[in-house]
């Protein structure tokens, strides 16, 4: 509701009592809405600035920090020896899942485990030889391409090298 | 001290004679569609069943990664009655999302959020949602394989969404990865901010449908159709539908106890033939046989995002079809049943696929 202005308060009444003549009474009313719209403009900040100070740490608060992590470039994967032929496992790289697999032929390959689609972890199917998400039925071959399901991307790949008996597997 | 002296006391302090007034004048519309009246009550009386149980679980659960799936493990096999109790929140859980489905689709059909009752619409539209967060947030909680892998994929839905998702994804699982934080989170969602919600609308809802009544169909509209008391005729029809239910939810928890399942392991791969809750599998069916690539768009996002606009239509629903148009109000109605029998199809196929 639009409250009335001094003016036209003055106006209903038919006269001004604050007004010593008629001449000063533009000047009075010109002054009196500068200091309403004056304190209303104090009331409006000072009612934005309060509701900035609550939010403001409440919308950081509730957005998770940032975690620092020692990024990790190669890490231990497994054994040679506990890895059957056609096979796989899934080990860890930082706080990440990936996957190590020995094909039939006996060569190494590893990946990341996190499948392109929706963020599942995937598996080694050794009957199909292919890596499957059971999630969404998504399918990726043995270079990480994603040949069936709905994965948009293939899986990141790993180097990998072995050092005697450990398999050591590195960010390309 | 007699009854009615009480009662007299009462009346001058709190007014509830009053209350009593609302409760005799209250009628119900007698007609061949009645029976769609009750499901309302239905989802309310299985809501307070929610409520009541999980009060219960909260004695004995603990949020953490190390300690939530233990904690259920030790209710449903230490504590007596714990299965019970477990069981009981599972299923009263999905029994309540079923009819609350039964009775929006039952207000959709009978265009029931016509005119005055849009907000009632808007606000049962708000506890569908309110409803299906407390289901996921609440299927987290247990800490095992299954709840793991569809928070991963339910979060990163949510981080799919253009522009907001990324932010939306952290806030939801607490930092980048679901973890014990994302439990601590969702804990918090369901026990505390999702309750609080609730309360407000449920109580919103109720009195928007107190004030307005029942809604006649309009196809009966202009016939003389029969009134029944609210109180006791309807009531006690209400009344034994929940007795009912309460017979069935002990039946269905001591027959079909609600598995625990294997503790969660963020280092293990999803386990074969994985699926979400059933009010989930038409979404997860969809999204399994979305192709990867629509022109040069990934089919996820779209799929994704088609469902949130779906989402979306719904709250619209009163401010389109309005009274008077007989041929839109058909073009609603189909709507309606291609939107059902999509559901039941792609949920059939889910279940067997």
């Amino acid at each position: 509701m639009k409250t009335p202005t001094h003016q036209e308060s003055v106006e209903h009444l038919g006269e001004c009592a604050q007004c010593p003549n008629s001449s000063s009474k533009a000047q009075v009313d010109l002054d009196d809405t500068g200091r309403r719209r004056f304190l209303n403009y104090l009331l409006g900040t000072g009612l934005g600035a309060t509701l900035i100070a609550i939010f403001y740490p409440i919308i950081r608060f509730i957005t998770p920090p940032q975690v620092i992590e020692a990024t990790q470039n190669s890490v231990t994967a497994g054994k040679v020896s506990e890895l059957a032929l056609n096979s796989g496992k899934i080990f860890k790289f930082g706080n990440k899942p990936g996957i190590l697999i020995r094909s039939a032929s006996g060569e190494f390959k590893a990946f990341s485990a996190v499948c392109t689609h929706l963020d599942c972890i995937v598996q080694y199917e050794p009957e199909k030889r292919q890596i499957w998400c059971a999630c969404h039925n998504g399918q990726y071959n043995l270079s990480g391409q994603n040949v069936g399901g709905p994965p948009p991307r293939p899986l990141e790949e790993y180097v990998v090298n072995t050092r005697g008996e450990e398999i050591v597997v590195s960010k390309a | 001290m007699n009854a009615e002296t009480v009662r007299l006391w009462l009346d001058d302090r709190v007014g509830i004679g009053s209350i009593a007034a609302v409760a005799r004048k209250k009628e119900i519309p007698v007609h061949r569609h009645s029976i769609w009246y009750y499901f309302g009550g239905m989802t309310l009386f299985l809501f307070s069943v929610q409520v009541g149980t999980g009060i219960l679980l909260l004695l004995y659960y603990r949020p953490s990664a190390e300690t939530a799936f233990e904690s259920v493990q030790f209710i449903v096999t230490e504590v007596k009655f714990g299965w019970l109790i477990r069981s009981v929140h599972s299923w009263s859980a999905n029994l309540m999302i079923a009819t609350l489905f039964i009775h929006m689709f039952s207000v959709y059909f009978m265009s029931a959020y016509r005119r005055p009752r849009e907000m009632t619409w808007l606000s049962g539209v708000l506890l569908l949602f309110l409803a299906v967060g407390f289901g996921f947030s609440g299927y987290l909680l247990p800490w095992n394989k299954l709840a793991f892998f569809a928070t991963k994929v339910g979060t990163e839905i949510a981080g799919v969404i253009p522009v907001v998702g990324r932010p939306m994804l952290r806030f939801l699982r607490g930092g980048d990865d679901v973890t014990g934080a994302t439990l601590t989170r969702f804990f918090g969602f369901h026990v505390a901010v999702l309750p609080a919600i609730a309360t407000v609308i449920i109580g919103t809802h109720l009195a928007l449908v107190q004030m307005h009544g029942m809604s006649v169909p309009p196809g009966l509209a202009g016939q003389n159709i029969k009134k029944m008391k609210f109180f006791p005729n309807f009531f006690l029809r209400d009344l034994i539908g929940w007795v009912l239910a309460i017979g069935a939810l002990a039946a269905l928890a001591a027959l079909f106890p609600w598995e625990l399942g294997e503790k969660a392991d963020a280092f293990a791969s999803a386990p074969a033939g994985i699926r979400p809750e059933w009010y989930f599998l038409f979404m997860f069916q969809t999204l399994k046989l979305i192709p990867p690539k629509i022109l040069s768009f990934d089919g996820e996002v779209l799929g994704i995002l088609a469902f949130g606009v779906g989402g979306l239509m719904l709250f619209i629903v009163p401010f389109l079809d309005k009274p008077g148009k007989p041929r839109r109000k058909r073009v609603f109605t189909a709507i309606g049943v291609i939107v059902v029998l999509y559901i039941v199809a792609l949920t059939i196929i889910g279940y067997l696929g």
